[in-house]
């Protein structure tokens, strides 16, 4: 192997890294949803009834991001052409009920800064990721946050291998049953203070898996996540915002 | 009856139901005359349990065969004689309950609708004396990665056996298929396997589209074929940039991993997801291709054959990396064909199976593609074939385009299901076949929904593998197969 070929590598590497992850918008990511001003035909609930996660709500038109998997059906069924998707990476929130996106609404779902949290963690962020019925999507998106794109560690972010060793744990998958006991273990093993990030629709809701055979949903009923990052996957800039937001970092 | 590489369609009336000895020796007689298992499966009513198994002759063929017993009675197991039978046993016994006489080792697959005390009670194989000592890792494991167990029984550093728990992973996928509308099932089959999402939704679509008798034009099996590559060229670069990191040649991880964003990139240029999510859908595609998209997927495709020579180059030179893959985790060729291994793990074992090779129809027929075949079967072969397979594909894709670089073909709109029939489609994912056996009962309603993604077959090949191996090489043996584990446990 010469000295050559790297440098032929290294050379065509060039810089990869996204530089402003903040203003980064995707080219052609279907990301945050929008409801249009025309008013939807009498009785009408295409859209509803095409959800494959009920995510619609009709009359007044609502969409909720922590179900939505993005699958456009309700983009194709819309007679009014009401529901349409853009390239806006930036869709987390830290109350459930700020990821309903209302009719008419131009308001950004958003994340409230939590003070004490940045104080803690604004310069400093270990995650422990635990994968509970997750498709591989999420988990790959999670990887893809510290890889030479996104390069997380820049804002302090970064996996750690144990959940003692954590500051936060960031759940995907709708939460199954055999993995209820091993969830449990790695949140006890977690020092305070501590929280937890539900990622992706499966996390936040159930998603396509609510009430499914194989799920049992019984921590997050003890355990609430203190933010939400929708998607299905999430975009890996749709979580380093909502970290950042979180912290209130600019 | 209509048959082709990708779907097979056939009546299920048609089916002759064959009393269980006359079935048992029918199957070992094609085993004996080469024809490779494709998937088994079981159905219960009642007491009674209907086995079906299908194989593919040498010529390519696809036989379907049939018993009915008796849960209680059952059938005296195959997989002594044909150990490929040995997770689909495994797998029946588990769904069905039926009994299945003499079998080595019933060891639940997925522990499906078992209590989670269950999992967490079985008893891993053991072995005794003074110099064994047991490593055991997971469910939750270091990197960012879904949940697996493994114990490990090993005589000082050296493993002597490795046995693998799954099940960690399982939402319930099969049953969740049965509640919804049969042709629109697409976003839930995406995560069947996140990874694979344009694989299995591919093949759902073939298997439905053939129950409705939708014929589909060539444009959309070319567009779908195309989703399908740039997922095997992303996850193949997925793979060797995890297996430089395991290996600490960071250029190498890091020069894959970014080449890996481009593919991504292109698959969401086409279908506004990473993962190719809405890419297909029964009765056609969600992508569209104008000729200004065209000029750029082509780019980025002649971005990632320029930089990806040189990588390759270092990579397959560097002597820390050989010294690393090569002779270790080796999968004979007497073994992956014995344990039915499927896709880049059996290539790299020697055996020449790729269900795309087998397609003379559509995308596959415009531009044919080679299969790549290795021979040693350790993480070496593992590691070149995927590079020899994202090369192939690369080239194909290019060529392919130039002749089809304009997808505008209107969805089709599925009529009713073709009652009592069963559709079995055969798709090559980046990991191998993913398989999806769906059968309707009277009314035209899925009765009956079998997935299978490659994953179900291959973990024993890992856990072989990594005999008379280093603990410390395990990791380069799992990546090395890069194996589902939710769609495994479904």
């Amino acid at each position: 192997m010469s000295a050559f070929q790297f440098l032929r590598v290294r050379a065509s590497q060039g810089m990869q890294t996204i530089p402003d992850v903040r203003k980064a918008v995707p080219a052609g990511f279907r990301g945050l949803p929008v409801l249009g001003p025309t008013p939807c035909a009498d009785g009408c609930d295409a859209c509803k009834a095409s959800c494959p996660t009920k995510a619609i709500e009709v009359s007044p038109l609502r969409l909720d991001l922590g179900r939505c998997v993005f699958c456009q059906a309700c983009v194709e069924t819309c007679p009014e052409g009401k529901v349409q998707f853009t390239a806006e990476p930036k869709m987390g929130a830290s109350d459930r009920s700020g990821l309903i996106i209302q009719e008419g609404s131009t308001e950004r779902v958003r994340v409230r800064a939590s003070a004490g949290f940045a104080k803690l963690f604004g310069r400093s962020l270990k995650l422990r990721q635990v994968s509970a019925g997750g498709c591989n999507a999420c988990e790959l998106e999670l990887n893809a946050i510290t890889n030479v794109n996104f390069d997380a560690q820049r804002f302090g972010i970064d996996w750690v291998a144990s959940p003692r060793h954590a500051d936060a744990l960031v759940v995907t998958g709708p939460l199954t049953r055999n993995m209820k006991e091993a969830l449990r273990l790695a949140w006890d093993a977690t020092p305070e203070p501590r929280f937890v990030v539900a990622v992706g629709a499966c996390a936040i809701s159930g998603g396509l898996y609510e009430g499914a055979s194989g799920v049992d949903r019984a921590f997050f009923e003890s355990v609430g996540p203190s933010l939400f990052v929708p998607g299905c996957p999430p975009h890996p800039l749709t979580f380093v915002n909502a970290i950042l937001d979180f912290l209130g970092v600019a | 009856m209509t048959t082709s590489a990708l779907v097979h369609l056939v009546a299920t009336d048609a089916l002759e139901v064959s009393e269980s000895k006359t079935w048992r020796d029918d199957v070992l007689r094609r085993h004996r005359h080469g024809e490779r298992l494709v998937t088994a499966y079981g159905q219960r009513a009642g007491d009674r349990v209907v086995i079906t198994t299908v194989f593919r002759d040498p010529g390519g063929a696809i036989e379907v065969t049939r018993t009915r017993v008796a849960a209680e009675w059952g059938f005296h197991e195959l997989t002594t004689d044909i150990p490929a039978f040995h997770c689909f046993e495994r797998e029946i016994h588990e769904q069905t309950g039926v009994r299945i006489a003499g079998h080595p080792w019933l060891k639940p697959v997925r522990y499906q609708g078992a209590e989670p005390e269950a999992m967490a009670a079985y008893p891993f194989y053991r072995i005794e004396g003074k110099e064994v000592h047991e490593v055991a890792v997971g469910p939750i494991h270091a990197g960012v990665i879904e949940p697996g167990a493994f114990r490990f029984m090993c005589l000082g550093e050296q493993v002597h056996h490795l046995e693998i728990q799954l099940g960690y992973q399982h939402r319930g996928v099969e049953r969740r298929l049965l509640e919804g509308h049969a042709t629109r099932l697409a976003p839930l089959v995406e995560t069947i396997a996140g990874d694979s999402s344009v694989a299995h939704t591919w093949a759902y679509s073939a298997a439905v589209e053939s129950l409705t008798g939708t014929a589909l034009d060539l444009e959309v099996d070319v567009a779908r074929a195309v989703a399908l590559e740039l997922e095997r060229v992303a996850m193949h670069l997925a793979t060797l940039s995890g297996l430089s990191a395991d290996i600490a040649f960071l250029q190498g991880a890091t020069t894959y991993g970014r080449l890996r964003t481009t593919a991504i990139n292109t698959t969401m240029r086409l279908s506004g997801s990473r993962f190719g999510r809405g890419a297909i859908r029964p009765g056609g595609i969600g992508m569209q291709l104008g000729p200004d998209l065209l000029t750029e997927v082509r780019a980025n495709l002649a971005l990632l054959r320029r930089d990806l020579g040189p990588i390759d180059a270092c990579f397959l030179d560097a002597l820390t990396v050989q010294h690393r893959l090569k002779g270790v985790g080796v999968l004979t060729n007497a073994q992956a064909r014995d344990l039915g291994v499927v896709g880049v793990a059996a290539r790299a074992s020697g055996i020449a199976i790729d269900a795309r090779a087998a397609r003379r129809e559509g995308a596959y027929e415009v531009v044919p593609i080679p299969i790549q075949v290795g021979e040693s079967g350790d993480c070496w072969a593992r590691a070149r074939c995927r590079i020899a397979e994202i090369d192939a594909s690369l080239v194909w894709l290019e060529h392919l385009l130039e002749q089809h670089g304009r997808w505008d073909a209107p969805r089709k709109t599925l009529g009713a299901l073709a009652p009592r029939h069963l559709a079995l489609s055969v798709v090559e994912g980046f990991r191998g076949e993913v398989v999806h056996a769906i059968e309707t009962d009277d009314e035209g309603r899925i009765a009956h929904y079998k997935v299978q993604d490659p994953s179900l077959r291959n973990w024993m090949g890992l856990a072989i593998a990594v005999r008379k191996n280093e603990v410390s090489d395990f990791p380069i043996c799992n990546k090395s197969f890069d194996l589902s584990y939710c769609g495994h446990d479904l």
